[in-house]
């Protein structure tokens, strides 16, 4: 992957997957520390399943035998001296609280950082493909931060899909704006 | 600031178009955005016929969705294109300049770009 930002969009597609109703992408940079935590309140996964998606050769897809979207984002972490760690809670264990938490750290000053990307343009291709799922992002930087809830927009849309084109390009200008107060 | 003022006068203009897409029968352009998908340059691919179709005048024909992998990672940016009553039409490699030849030709025009189809890359 060229861009964090593609790794983050890989991995809440399996959020989504798993039925999650809210994915909350979340990006906290503190000095050199990134970290990035992607949680969900999907069927989560079991202990069995947690150990396992590390491994390139596990994968919940059928047209073949590979899935390279967790580890590669353990390799993007851990190639900074970073690390992933992954938290679960099947429905099945608890129906009220389930759910899948990813987090992975980052040293931005490493050589091998992977740089961010277009974080927006993820988000934004999130929600163009999944209109009837919500997503909370928060991109927060020495105090000052970038946010959308899609539950806030969707109060407002009321029938209206996230997904029709002036509205994502309203989302496409209230992220742009929000990163030029960031900068 | 982009205010939620300006979103609910979106959702104003736009109340009355919801009703026309729920019965819309046109072409349908599914990308493949699973993880090989993605590495290999899916997002701009999509971001492109979403741009694209709405810049043509085509988002009351034509609706571009997402799917997982198609099972041919090897070409991929992977572009489906589905039409009532057509074979399914599968563009392969694809790229932002690319898809815009697809909209103007294919989606526009009715004529399949035939040099981007799996049929012409594959050997």
């Amino acid at each position: 992957m060229k861009e964090l930002s593609l790794n983050i969009l890989d991995v809440a597609e399996n959020s989504v997957k798993a039925g999650a109703s809210l994915t909350q992408i979340l990006l906290t940079e503190q000095g050199n520390v990134l970290t990035l935590e992607i949680v969900d309140d999907g069927c989560g996964m079991s202990e069995d399943i947690v150990r396992s998606v590390t491994d390139p050769f596990y994968t919940t897809r059928t047209t073949r035998k590979v899935g390279m979207g967790i580890p590669l984002l353990k390799l993007a972490c851990e190639q900074t001296d970073g690390s992933l760690a992954i938290s679960s809670v099947t429905q099945e264990s608890d129906p009220v609280n389930h759910g899948t938490h990813v987090t992975a750290t980052f040293h931005t000053d490493h050589i091998d950082f992977t740089p961010l990307g277009d974080v927006s343009a993820s988000v934004l291709t999130l929600i163009q493909g999944h209109p009837d799922t919500d997503f909370l992002f928060r991109h927060q930087r020495d105090g000052k931060s970038v946010e959308l809830d899609t539950r806030e927009l969707r109060e407002v849309l009321e029938d209206v899909p996230l997904n029709s084109y002036d509205v994502m390009e309203w989302i496409r200008g209230s992220l742009q704006e929000q990163y030029e107060m960031l900068s | 600031m982009k205010s939620l003022a300006e979103l609910q006068a979106i959702k104003n203009r736009m109340k009355d178009r919801v009703v026309l897409r729920d019965g819309m029968e046109g072409a349908r352009v599914v990308v493949g955005m699973a993880t090989c998908g993605i590495a290999a340059g899916a997002r701009p691919v999509l971001n492109a016929f979403v741009e694209g179709v709405n810049k043509e005048g085509l988002e009351g024909k034509v609706s571009v969705t997402q799917t997982g992998c198609i099972g041919i990672c090897q070409y991929e940016p992977v572009v489906e294109v589905f039409e009532p009553g057509k074979e399914k039409v599968t563009y392969v490699k694809m790229n932002p300049e690319k898809a815009q030849e697809v909209i103007e030709k294919h989606l526009k025009g009715g004529q399949v770009v035939s040099e981007y189809t799996i049929g012409a890359v594959a050997v």
